[in-house]
């Protein structure tokens, strides 16, 4: 009778483990392998010189020394950054008010379907696209400068890729373009989960909507906002496609010693375009990986105050 | 036991991806050549060769885009362009995967650049010309430049090209009639005969309103007349002639007589119309037919404005090499196109007639400067045969390395940022050698 009993539990067990095993035979060989040997690599000399193949041979931390020293890494770093805020400013700042309009059943928003869909539309297109279309856009001959020379506004074309701040200005501005409708469908599901009874309340206690919108709305949208805040830092880090494609890979402009535009990511890339460089490509890897856990862990505890902070835990709005 | 379990699995992690790591083999010296194959594969970065061999090869049947059929074989083109290195990425792979592919997948050809070449030339994934029954009489009638390119550390010639690519100054015939009061070509020429005329017309040119090119376009006439490698000894050095394109670049840019556009980019590329205001383009024959929108209602090719000179030195610029891959399985197949493509007169007669290219062979452009056969509507009826012969006979090639491609790219890149005069030379030159460490990890500065 008990053995009947233990082996209708074990065979429930079963099941639970054969409907994980895609997901973990699948996470093994495309995420965790390459994780790891990524990491066992960062260890080594291992690159292309021609049709040649140097190593591997092990070095231990040479590849991070080589990395640190040259201080490269600081400023790509510093760039990556910067590009990020200055495109996901706006971007939270643009949700918040698009998504407090359209879940707010007071505006009546006529559209309101047709008008989600069209913020969403940038991201569906290639970042790759979207760049070659700004790059061809901002050019010295493109459309941007012809309308502003016949308008007048400035008398001879404005290199926007050679000066620091339009050519990191347009990097931010197409992420923030092809960001701020996903945010925002986040954000609004954030808002509509919101108990419509306080809103009630608030609006018989005379409550203003900026009142509101600061006491009721923010505080709960909290878990999403954070949720938001790391996914979105966690894609900037990871920047790309965007500065690649409209700096030919260049990172240009270069101001003074510094290369402007350059990513983190980009300056991978260049390790492993023609010389798969597994191992210093690696190392930064690696190094990324740390940064992007210390600035999440960062950014986790800064809005997550610790009395509510289980309540609200992100984990659960995934 | 689950931190057994998880050290095991680290432990297979990692060795397994270790093993995978390891499998790189280098030639075996002999190449191993055989017949009989139904498909030749042939992997290039444009259309060029493709619509060569369309046009061209006798018995060329043409099937889709990008197969066509030579009696019973199938020719298979895999086109992958060359920017961000994609060509050679996948070119690499799968000449390392050729001793193992399936017949079918086995490349039998594939072209080459000159920035590039000596890295398949020099190794055992190409095979010698001579080996393949292809021999020195039959390659008499070429430019000794062209071959100079393809030849391995030991001499051997690894392949061969159906261009001549010796390249000159293409000017606007509108604008030299304004400044220099005179388009004719022997006119023009001594006006930019050396660097220091050309540098005092580009003044004029500017003076006028117009600009002289790009700094980019007369890169290559300084690049290709230095006095060493761009590495010697695993180290990375800049040639005084280099430090030469940097200076008087600098000047123009400063002056507006040049501009710092992108080659190919479409703010270079407006000069190929009146509106573009500019003078000059530095470009072989390729570019003649290949660039300067010859096509187009509007262009100045359309309106045979342009007219060609030698220009301030003689240099070359870039052509295609056909190169026959090793564990070939259509030796004699490979071995006939290759030279009924670069060796056979009535062919390279047609290929200069037809898509005006500068053929690598004496007799034949000696046959067309010498009557009126080589005659160009875009240049406005000039004949540009006499001074592309005369300067394939000059280009000196004894400082070719196979670091190039990178050395060059990056160079032109790093300096832009100099012209425009957002950094020092210093701070340009030292980006420079960062990129182009970062493309090969083994050099040096």
């Amino acid at each position: 009778m008990e053995k009947k009993k233990k082996s209708k539990v074990v065979s429930y067990n079963k099941w639970g483990i054969i409907f994980l095993l895609p997901f973990a035979i699948t996470y093994l060989i495309f995420q965790l392998i390459p994780l790891l040997s990524t990491i066992f690599y960062s260890f080594f000399e291992y690159y292309d010189d021609g049709l040649d193949v140097v190593g591997p041979r092990f070095i231990f931390l040479e590849n991070y020394a080589s990395l640190f020293s040259s201080g490269d890494i600081f400023v790509y770093t510093k760039n990556t950054l910067i590009m990020w805020v200055l495109g996901f400013v706006p971007q939270i700042l643009v949700s918040l008010l698009l998504g407090a309009w359209f879940s707010d059943p007071r505006m009546r928003l006529k559209f309101s379907g047709f008008f989600k869909t069209v913020i969403y539309l940038p991201n569906l297109i290639m970042a790759s696209a979207f760049s070659m279309l700004f790059f061809t856009l901002f050019s010295n001959s493109g459309p941007v400068n012809s309308i502003l020379l016949q308008a007048g506004v400035i008398n001879e074309a404005y290199t926007f890729l050679d000066h620091e701040w339009s050519a990191r200005g347009l990097v931010a501005f197409m992420n923030f373009l092809m960001w701020f409708g996903n945010t925002t469908i986040l954000l609004m599901a954030g808002m509509m989960g919101i108990d419509p009874a306080l809103f009630e309340a608030a609006e018989v206690d005379g409550a203003t909507s900026t009142q509101v919108f600061k006491k009721i709305t923010l505080p709960l949208l909290r878990p999403i906002l954070v949720y938001v805040m790391i996914t979105s830092l966690i894609g900037g880090l990871q920047m790309f496609d965007v500065p690649q494609i409209l700096t030919k890979g260049t990172g240009n402009p270069q101001m003074g010693k510094e290369l402007t535009t350059m990513t983190l990511i980009m300056y991978l890339n260049r390790h492993l375009s023609v010389s798969k460089n597994y191992g210093v490509a690696g190392a930064l890897s690696v190094i990324l990986f740390i940064i992007t856990a210390i600035l999440s862990f960062i950014v986790f505890r800064i809005s997550v105050p610790k009395e509510g902070g289980k309540k609200h835990a992100p984990v659960q709005d995934e | 036991m689950k931190k057994k379990l998880l050290s095991a699995v680290l432990v297979t992690a990692m060795l397994a991806a270790m093993t995978t790591g390891c499998g790189s083999a280098s030639g075996s010296g002999k190449a191993s050549l055989k017949d009989g194959g139904k498909v030749l594969n042939i992997y290039c970065w444009n259309e060029e060769f493709k619509s060569r061999l369309e046009d061209h090869y006798p018995g060329y049947q043409k099937v889709d885009a990008t197969t066509g059929k030579i009696g019973d074989v199938t020719v298979k083109f895999t086109i992958v362009p060359s920017d961000d290195n994609a060509y050679q990425n996948n070119l690499d792979s799968a000449l390392k995967k050729q001793k193992d592919a399936k017949a079918d997948d086995k490349i039998d050809i594939f072209l080459v650049e000159a920035d590039y070449a000596l890295k398949y030339v020099d190794t055992d994934y190409s095979v010698a010309l001579a080996e393949l029954g292809i021999n020195d009489a039959d390659l008499a009638d070429q430019y000794s430049y062209t071959q100079d390119i393809v030849k391995d550390s030991n001499g051997k010639l690894k392949g061969s090209s159906w261009q001549a690519c010796s390249a000159g100054l293409i000017y606007n015939r509108a604008i030299a009639k304004e400044i220099l009061g005179t388009d004719d070509p022997a006119k023009v020429q001594e006006a930019v005969a050396n660097w220091d005329k050309y540098n005092e017309t580009a003044t004029k040119v500017a003076g006028a309103g117009y600009v002289m090119c790009s700094v980019n376009d007369t890169y290559r006439t300084y690049s290709n007349n230095v006095s060493g490698k761009w590495v010697q000894d695993n180290k990375i050095v800049v040639d005084p002639n280099m430090k030469k394109w940097v200076d008087d670049s600098k000047k123009l840019v400063d002056a507006k007589a040049e501009n710092t556009f992108d080659l190919w980019s479409d703010d270079w590329a407006k000069g190929k119309y009146p509106d573009g205001k500019t003078f000059c383009y530095f470009g072989p024959a390729w570019f003649f037919n290949f660039c300067l929108d010859a096509g187009e209602a509007g262009s100045i090719a359309a309106d045979g404005g342009w007219g060609y000179c030698v220009g301030p030195q003689s240099y070359y610029w870039g052509g295609t090499w056909i190169c026959a891959a090793n564990n070939t399985d259509n030796k004699t197949l490979v071995k006939d196109v290759i030279k009924t493509m670069t060796t056979d007169k009535a062919v390279l007669k047609e290929i200069a007639q037809k898509d005006s290219d500068c053929v690598n062979s004496k007799s034949v452009l000696a046959e067309l400067s010498s009557d009126s056969s080589g005659n160009l509507a875009l240049l406005g009826g000039q004949n540009p045969y006499k001074q592309l012969a005369d300067g394939a006979e000059k280009v000196d090639l004894s400082n070719l390395s196979k670091y190039d491609q990178a050395c060059n790219e990056e160079f032109q890149k790093a300096m832009g940022n100099y012209f425009k005069g957002n950094c020092s030379y210093e701070e340009a030159l030292e980006s420079f050698y960062k990129a182009v460490q970062a493309k090969h990890a083994s050099l040096t500065k």
